[in-house]
């Protein structure tokens, strides 16, 4: 316990770190993954690529992309921007093809009564197939944050911050108020994040509720 | 007005959905297109608009080539009711409705506004307009779509199929809506169906089109059911179309006989004395008609006639009261629904004034066919 009183300040600190290098891939994925899905629900040509391609990187270990990145990118070794990266990738390989699912499951009569009130592509999209997609959105930010909490604790493997050093600093010198308070702490980041993330989507969605008929 | 000049719709597959068709569609009536599926009345009606582009030919609304305006401005102009209704899931009805409203610049406020009056317009209660459309039945649904396609007061409204998801009553209903509808805003309606009946009853003009998106016929609904120009028309049309014609004829000539009627609540031997030929209709305080008592029927009664005790009856002939006539098919209908082989003529409140009987209607037929009245 003491070992907490006096670590807490710095315990706080390093779990915002955590939570940044953990939920900026997740919002910088959720920014690519858009226009992808949006283009993989329009042409089937696309489709056919960006849903195989994007859908197998999730195959990839992430110790060997994290051990890749600096190559593909030109950074160094204990650069964040590669557990970003990786992170970023992960996040768009868990949201392509459910945009793309979700926006073709709008049905064809919705989509076709907004082109006919006049609505434009881009204006559809945003007004109508966007908000249908809100809820395979946030089922699928759920899990990317959650997946990206645990995994940025991995990246600290190759050095990037983040509660993972309470691991590798705890096994090293055999200090488990260490180890524990690490793990506590970012499985409370994960549950907090989830949390909020359920609200929101709960918050963006009042037509899911409510009794039918 | 419409006019479709030499239209032809040839999809990329090669299939020509609508071939050659020229139509000229007049300003404040219903227009209904029917024909079987396939036969191209959703790629007719959608090149109105411009959801479908035509290969080739001119469809001019009001003169100017549809052609001529960018496809957004043209369609926020007009109403489109969509088969399902299409409403957004997402919206409630009030803000549903106020789409176009909103898309054309209006405040939100002024919207919601306008968007309340059309929902009373459409006959939906005010309680419904913070629904979501999955809490609403498929009737109420296509009322908002209605409502929706109202919201701009365009003067053309496209409506595609928009009752054929909903079951024959509430169809029925929504029907009759329209016509009520249509007789207060007079807007230009192209009405899209495969349902003959429905065209028949909606239609102020009918164009019938085969599969190849050919017209094969354009007529009011009276002239195609008199006069179809060849088997596959007749066949379309259907079987019963002689009856169905007579549903354009009035029965102003049809004999209103006088009819037994009974007191609700009257002693059992009253009625019996007041039977006809076995028969009497039963009738409220109103004289509105209840239903009907036999003489097998008082046989195993006591006391007072029973609401309970009543066979019911058939449909009602409003016969020629107050300015508004029946038909000879509405008539017929009585008369043969009846179980006392008696038709009910009610006045405009719905009271009893007499009876038709079938051979009344057909001897009204007779001379109608005789003073040229029918056409043939
Ligand atoms: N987008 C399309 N591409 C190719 N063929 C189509 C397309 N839309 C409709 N068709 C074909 O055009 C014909 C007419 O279709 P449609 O206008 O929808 O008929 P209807 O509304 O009378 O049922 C049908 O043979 C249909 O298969
Ligand atoms: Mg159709």
């Amino acid at each position: 316990m003491s070992w907490l009183a006096d670590n807490f300040q710095r315990l706080a600190e390093v779990s915002l770190d955590h939570l940044g290098l953990a939920m900026v891939p997740v919002s910088v994925g959720l920014l690519i993954s858009l226009p992808l899905g949006w283009l993989a629900s329009r042409w089937r040509l696309a489709r056919r690529i960006l849903v195989p391609v994007t859908g197998i990187l999730y195959a990839i270990p992430s110790l060997a992309l994290f051990v890749i990145m600096p190559l593909v990118l030109g950074t160094q070794i204990l650069d964040p921007v590669n557990v970003q990266a990786v992170l970023t990738i992960y996040t768009v390989s868990l949201l392509v093809r459910a945009i793309a699912d979700t926006l073709d499951a709008v049905p064809e009569s919705v989509l076709a009564a907004a082109s006919a009130m006049g609505y434009r592509q881009a204006g559809r999209f945003f007004a109508v197939q966007l908000p249908l997609a809100v809820p395979v959105l946030v089922a699928g930010l759920r899990v990317a944050a959650v997946m990206n909490m645990s995994l940025v604790a991995v990246g600290q493997l190759i050095g990037v911050g983040g509660l993972g050093i309470f691991l590798i600093d705890g096994v090293q010198r055999s200090n488990y108020a260490s180890i524990i308070a690490g793990i506590v702490a970012i499985v409370v980041l994960a549950l907090l994040v989830d949390r909020l993330l359920a609200i929101l989507g709960w918050a963006l969605t009042p037509w899911t509720r409510g009794s039918r008929r | 007005m419409i006019e479709f000049q030499a239209v032809t719709k040839r999809y990329d597959d090669g299939t020509v959905a609508v071939d050659n068709l020229d139509l000229t569609i007049a300003d404040g009536g219903i227009t209904v297109l029917v024909g079987p599926s396939g036969c191209g009345k959703t790629t007719s009606l959608r090149m109105i608009n411009r959801m479908v582009e035509a290969t080739s030919g001119t469809i001019l609304l009001d003169g100017q080539d549809v052609h001529a305006q960018r496809p957004a401005t043209l369609r926020r102009g007009i109403g489109y009711v969509i088969q399902n209704a299409g409403l957004f899931p997402h919206r409630t009805v009030l803000d549903n409705v106020a789409t176009v409203p909103m898309l054309l610049g209006a405040k939100k406020a002024a919207a919601r506004e306008r968007a309340t009056e059309l929902l009373a317009t459409v006959g939906l209660p005010a309680e419904l307009a913070k629904r979501y459309p999955a809490q609403l039945s498929g009737g109420q649904q296509q009322r908002v779509g209605v409502a929706r396609a109202l919201a701009a007061d365009p003067p053309v409204l496209l409506m595609d199929e928009p009752f054929s998801a909903v079951d024959p009553v509430v169809r029925d209903d929504l029907q009759d809506e329209l016509l009520r509808l249509q007789s207060e805003l007079g807007k230009t309606i192209v009405f899209v169906t495969h349902d003959i009946d429905e065209a028949i009853k909606i239609g102020d003009k009918v164009a019938v089109m085969r599969v190849g998106g050919r017209l094969a016929q354009y007529d009011t609904p009276a002239a195609l059911l008199a006069n179809p120009v060849d088997d596959f028309v007749a066949a379309f049309v259907g079987r019963d179309r002689g009856y169905r014609a007579l549903g354009f004829l009035s029965a102003h000539g049809v004999e209103v006989a006088p009819l037994a009627t009974v007191a609700l609540g009257s002693p059992v031997e009253a009625a019996r004395a007041k039977l006809d030929s076995g028969w009497a209709a039963v009738v409220d305080e109103a004289g509105k008609p209840l239903g009907w008592v036999s003489a097998a029927g008082l046989s195993t009664m006591e006391g007072s006639v029973q609401a309970a005790d009543l066979v019911s009856g058939g449909s009602l002939y409003v016969a020629d009261t107050g300015g508004r006539t029946g038909s000879l098919r509405a008539a017929l209908d009585a008369a043969l629904s009846s179980p006392a082989a008696l038709g009910v003529a009610v006045d405009s409140a719905g009271a009893v004034v007499g009876s038709v009987s079938a051979e009344a209607v057909l001897a009204a037929l007779a001379d109608a066919r005789k003073a040229g009245e029918v056409p043939s």
